[in-house]
């Protein structure tokens, strides 16, 4: 169990600066997350130009895991189309919970994640933002739980 | 003169002894001796308590209060005689006293629905504090909602402390039940229940207390504290999961319809009448966890064994030098500073989420609960998601405290 793998130099810095930080008042969407176990709590504001995430912030508190994901998250979809997301995310998940994936090239920084699978408990942690983005786009305004 | 003193004296606690009896201690965790830091969530059991459930099912079982035959009259001995383990343990008068239930949330369950229910209508308030449990908050607004009466809460001050002017000045003529924890689980602060029990019987108010957290910390004297019911779990006490106890003066009891019904509650059945069981058993439908009770018993043996004060005397020194090392990290806060405390220490470290902490403090081989703790409004009182929570019980050792203090430094390090 190395911490290391987990606590990566990007989560750290992801998490004591998350990028994209904070509210979008005129958001055309979004959607609250919470993870009951730790209380974690995130809310994903999107502006969509069509099919496009044209611009997307979060905020909240959570662990470092989950404040890094969301960061790294909301920098990977920006400028993306509804397809490329979940196919990314699709990725993610995979990166997040199978052992034997090696990081797709398409996933970049996303990869730091990958240290999460060695820690089961930490996987919510990691995939909230994402389940909380898909809610927002799928849905509207939701609050998704990880429970 | 000086050998009688000597003798007089009590023997030093020795928790590496004590350490012995506990096999699951042994753990390695990720490539580290385990330091076990979260009985107050669940405790490990002696082998004591181990073996006294293996031999109960290798040797006793069968089902109670049915078969003529042998080993139902083993088994049924087995339980009603762990009953009365129970009754001395606790000091009650009876073992009518004594139900056996899942653990303290069924126990509190049990009192909201077969006393508070059919007795409280609107109008009729049940005083709690801003300290509880989830298992002693949501029973009661499961009540308010089917009687239309009212909850209150009783708040706290900064150092976790329950406010008693608020608390007194909440409690009067409609207030009906006060129902508070003797020992807060999410912070460790001992509530004064003896007087918040007299100044409810002063005002008619029955009184239930959540003995979760207090009774594997202090000797329980039932009749002494004037409770009218008392509530507390097995699993906390070095006993098995899935029992418990509720404590309940005889003619409250009494005088409650029973919360479940089925088999063993009853005394006969017909399709026009059925006439319910006697005292304790009318609380207790369906086959009963034997096994449980036979293992509570034991480990009542086991901390008597020890001597309770004399784990409690340990206990409190482990917290006050634990309170004392953690003090000195740098952003490291302790919630909950009562004066009067269990040996529960939750605390936050600036920059390094519980969750994080959790995880930094198990890689290093310390177990300790992060989270809620099932008292979500302690921790929005505070303003915090969530604390870390050491708890000590009696294997727990010096060493532990140390331990502990390095893998938080371990996790300063991480979170540089």
């Amino acid at each position: 169990m190395d911490l290391k793998e987990l606590y990566r130099d990007v989560i750290l810095d992801h998490n004591r600066h998350p990028r994209n930080f904070g509210r979008i008042e005129a958001a055309d969407s979004r959607a609250d997350g919470h993870n009951p176990l730790c209380g974690d709590r995130l809310s994903v504001f999107v502006v969509l130009d069509g099919e496009r995430v044209a611009d997307i912030r979060f905020e909240g508190r959570g662990c470092a895991i989950s404040t890094a994901s969301a960061s790294l998250m909301t920098e990977a979809v920006k400028g993306k189309d509804r397809t490329a997301i979940r196919e990314l995310f699709d990725k993610v998940h995979a990166l997040l919970t199978r052992p034997e994936t090696a990081a797709d090239g398409a996933l970049g920084k996303l990869a730091a994640l990958s240290g999460v699978r060695e820690f089961p408990v930490r996987v919510k942690c990691a995939s909230l933002c994402w389940h909380t983005l898909n809610a927002a786009l799928e849905h509207g305004a939701a609050t998704i739980s990880t429970e | 003169m000086a050998a009688n003193v000597l003798l007089a004296a009590p023997p030093p606690f020795d928790a590496e002894r004590v350490r012995r009896d506990f096999p699951i201690l042994d753990t390695r965790v990720n490539g580290h001796a385990l330091v076990y830091l979260d009985s107050a969530a669940s405790s490990q059991r002696p082998l004591a308590v181990l073996r006294a459930v293996e031999d109960y099912e290798t040797h006793s079982h069968a089902n109670v209060h049915r078969g003529v035959h042998a080993l139902s009259q083993a088994a049924t001995a087995a339980y009603e005689g762990a009953r009365e383990r129970v009754r001395r343990f606790i000091n009650a008068r009876s073992t009518r006293e004594i139900i056996f239930v899942r653990g303290t949330t069924e126990a509190i369950n049990l009192v909201a629905q077969a006393w508070a229910r059919p007795r409280l209508r609107g109008g009729d308030e049940i005083l709690i504090s801003a300290l509880e449990h989830h298992a002693n908050i949501v029973p009661w607004q499961m009540v308010c909602e089917q009687t239309g009466c009212t909850l209150k809460v009783a708040p706290i001050n900064r150092r976790g402390e329950l406010r008693l002017e608020e608390f007194h000045t909440l409690l009067g003529p409609r207030t009906r039940l006060v129902a508070v924890a003797h020992v807060s689980n999410a912070l460790g602060t001992v509530l004064p229940v003896k007087g918040i029990i007299e100044a409810a019987h002063a005002h008619g108010a029955l009184v239930l207390i959540d003995g979760a957290q207090a009774v594997p910390h202090s000797r329980l004297d039932v009749r002494a504290l004037g409770a009218d019911f008392y509530a507390f779990s097995g699993h906390k006490l070095y006993g098995p999961t899935g029992i418990g106890v509720l404590y309940g003066r005889e003619e409250l009891l009494a005088a409650m319809p029973p919360w479940q019904g089925g088999g063993d509650m009853i005394l006969t059945v017909s399709f026009e009448k059925t006439t319910y069981n006697e005292l304790p058993w009318k609380f207790e439908a369906g086959t009963p966890n034997m096994s449980g009770a036979v293992g509570l018993a034991a480990a009542m043996d086991y901390l008597e064994g020890l001597g309770v004060e004399a784990i409690a005397a340990h206990e409190q020194r482990l917290l006050q030098l634990a309170t004392a090392e953690l003090a000195r990290l740098p952003q490291l806060e302790i919630i909950g500073t009562a004066a009067h405390k269990a040996s529960v220490l939750s605390f936050t470290m600036k920059g390094v989420h519980p969750h994080d902490l959790g995880t930094i403090l198990d890689a290093e081989g310390v177990a300790v609960r992060t989270g809620h703790h099932c008292a979500m409004p302690v921790m929005t009182f505070f303003g915090l998601p969530a604390t870390a929570r050491a708890s000590f019980g009696c294997y727990n050792t010096e060493r532990d405290v140390a331990r502990l203090v390095q893998a938080l430094g371990k996790a300063r390090e991480v979170f540089a």
